[in-house]
């Protein structure tokens, strides 16, 4: 194995501790959490798809389960059917073999007990942000003065009250995907499905959207599966990281993340984080080895004067 | 400003820019026309006798070709004759900006010639009623279908190859049978109008639909939005501002079959008042008629624009260029 370069210096392989231990605190906090109920339950799921006549299995064999409250993230490489996941649980897709359960109940088709926030924008252009999140509210039968007294109530416990009768379009990246996040969770789903929610935020916005997220899932009783790939993303945010492999998306490992709660930034080389880390590469990249990926970046012939360097 | 910087693909103008080159589209036309008109030395092929000397067949006020009128001329000369006298002219069919200026008041202020007939007012508000029942019916039915045929696959199966095959038949073929079906009177001219517009909007506005976010769709289904609400919350509020520009592209199309639907069975409106003039040669009052057909076009066409502003606040797609 590698060593593990860290902005201090340099880690050797053997010291970092096993990504495996627990300190007593989070040990308490897993157990805890695996007391709870369980939400949602993934059997046996497979996936196919048929193109040209061919069949692609896109996922296969999926089982986990995730406890109420439960922060999961799902990492892999492009290509693992992450996605594809997260759509078969928000109903936009349909499995071809498996079982997908929510609280006991076989899932079929879209509905509002799964809150969903996308990787683009998905905000109605045509309503205000109070009307967004009014949306689901209002096509859920709800009295026009109740959905506006919750959506304000919503807005207001995110910070977002001033912006309520402010157009899509006016808005920064970051503060459309607060609203979407917003807007889901007015419909009070069990579970808030999150397909690389943060992906097009710049690195700054990126990680303030993160803070704000774990405050809000600190705050409601709310079961996220976060899909990402990005693996301190992931770490940051996770109770447990659920590892795909590509062709086909199969599960690798499901990791229980050592480092404690509450989470700040400097955790972020702590030997907990840089142990985790390190696992997650090792079952990402050393799986993508292999893959045609590697072959498409040649060494260039030079294309300046042979005096003419850069470094 | 620099020519660099206006030649490039899909740059923004300065609103400076935008206002004079808007205003010289529309003074570069009309220059070129003052040129033709105004400056003898440019084309003028005909001579307008002032006084026709000893040329029996002339009058004052008589287009003559130049050679015909120089060879009077020379045999006039030539047998000590009085010669005729004119000055440079353009066929009558060419009249002056001026003419057509002064035309486009008195045509409004002169009362009909014939006793039946009608005033230029009359006549510019018969053909917006004939516009305005062919547009209005046609939107009736083909807005709700073309969104229909967008949102669900098998409508438009069921709908497009039909209607591609009937929008390729042209509308003045119509012209015969309409008059057949409905009589001589303002029935067949609304229908042709409405062949004309219908198929296309069908159309266009099933694309326009087809254009819609599906992720917007995907959004409002994990929010519990059941599918036959997709339609009226998420569907028609999406497309509205893109509809509504395609209606308007549609209105200038019913414009454009007005004149053919007049001439089907009694001519009527506009296109009557201006075959009139024609007769007579009235040619100034032509083209005020016919630039009046544009104002009213393009005036719709800027209020609706407008318009189409406040009712869409929120619309971005297009709001850099205008």
């Amino acid at each position: 194995m590698n060593d593990i370069v860290i902005p201090g210096g340099v880690i050797p392989d053997g010291l970092l501790p096993s990504y495996r231990e627990q300190s007593a605190a989070v040990r308490a906090r897993f157990d805890s959490l695996k007391a709870r109920e369980v939400i949602l339950t993934v059997s046996k799921l497979h996936k196919t798809f048929e193109s040209e006549g061919k069949t692609t299995l896109a996922l296969k064999d999926i089982n986990f389960s995730t406890h109420r409250r439960e922060f999961l993230c799902v990492v892999g490489p492009s290509g693992c059917g992450k996605s594809t996941l997260v759509r078969i649980l928000a109903g936009l897709e349909e499995h071809s073999s498996g079982d997908v359960l929510l609280q006991g109940q076989p899932v079929s088709g879209p509905g509002r007990d799964r809150g969903m926030v996308f990787q683009g924008y998905t905000l109605f252009p045509w309503l205000t942000v109070k009307k967004n999140v009014m949306f689901g509210l209002e096509v859920n039968g709800h009295g026009k003065l109740e959905c506006e007294r919750e959506a304000m109530q919503w807005l207001q416990l995110v910070g977002l009250e001033k912006f309520a009768d402010v157009y899509p379009h006016q808005l920064s990246g970051g503060m459309k995907q607060r609203v979407a996040i917003v807007r889901a969770l007015a419909n009070q789903p069990r579970i808030l499905l999150m397909d690389e929610p943060f992906g097009a935020l710049d690195a700054q916005t990126r990680a303030r959207m993160q803070a704000h997220l774990l405050e809000i899932w600190r705050k409601i009783d709310i079961t996220i599966v976060f899909i990402t790939h990005d693996l301190d993303e992931a770490i940051f945010l996770a109770d447990r990281i659920l590892v795909l492999s590509a062709h086909p998306g199969e599960i690798q490992e499901l990791i229980e993340v050592p480092v404690p709660r509450p989470r700040s930034v400097a955790q972020i080389v702590s030997a907990p984080f840089l142990a985790t880390k390190a696992r997650l590469e090792e079952l990402i990249y050393a799986g993508a080895h292999d893959s045609a990926e590697e072959e498409d970046y040649p060494i260039m012939g030079r294309m300046t004067h042979v005096t003419d360097n850069v470094e | 400003m620099a020519r660099s910087s206006l030649f490039q693909v899909l740059r923004p103008l300065s609103p400076r820019a935008k206002l004079v080159i808007g205003i010289l589209s529309f003074v570069l036309p009309v220059g070129l026309w003052s040129l033709v008109s105004y400056v003898p030395a440019i084309w003028h092929p005909q001579v307008m006798i002032t006084d026709p000397g000893s040329v029996s067949y002339l009058d004052v006020g008589a287009h003559l070709a130049r050679d015909a009128f120089d060879s009077e001329v020379a045999d006039a000369s030539h047998e000590g004759r009085a010669p005729p006298r004119g000055v440079p002219a353009n066929p009558i069919y060419l009249p002056s900006p001026g003419e057509v200026l002064k035309a486009f008041y008195t045509s409004f202020t002169t009362p009909p010639e014939t006793k039946d007939g009608q005033w230029l007012a009359q006549s510019l508000w018969h053909s917006i009623q004939i516009i305005f029942w062919g547009y209005v019916i046609s939107s009736l039915i083909g807005v709700p279908l073309g969104v229909l045929c967008g949102a669900y696959t098998a409508l438009a199966r069921v709908n497009e190859p039909f209607i591609e095959f009937f929008r390729y038949l042209p509308a003045p073929a119509f012209g015969a049978l309409m008059v057949a079906i409905l009589g001589i009177y303002d029935g067949p001219k609304i229908a042709i109008i409405v062949i004309g517009t219908f198929f296309q909007q069908v159309l266009i506005i099933a694309n326009t639909t087809r254009k819609l976010d599906p992720a917007l769709l995907e959004a409002a289904l994990t929010l519990g939005t059941r599918s036959r609400q997709l339609l009226t919350r998420v569907v028609v509020p999406a497309i509205l501002p893109d509809l509504y520009r395609d209606q308007r592209i549609l209105l200038g199309w019913a414009w454009t079959y007005l004149i053919v639907a007049e001439l089907i069975g009694t001519t009527s409106g506009i296109t009557w008042f201006i075959t009139q003039q024609a007769r007579f040669q009235h040619f100034p009052n032509v083209y005020a008629a016919i630039a009046m057909i544009g104002i009213l076009g393009l005036g719709t066409d800027m209020l609706l624009a407008l318009l189409g502003r406040r009712l869409f606040p929120w619309d971005r797609s297009l709001a850099k260029f205008a």
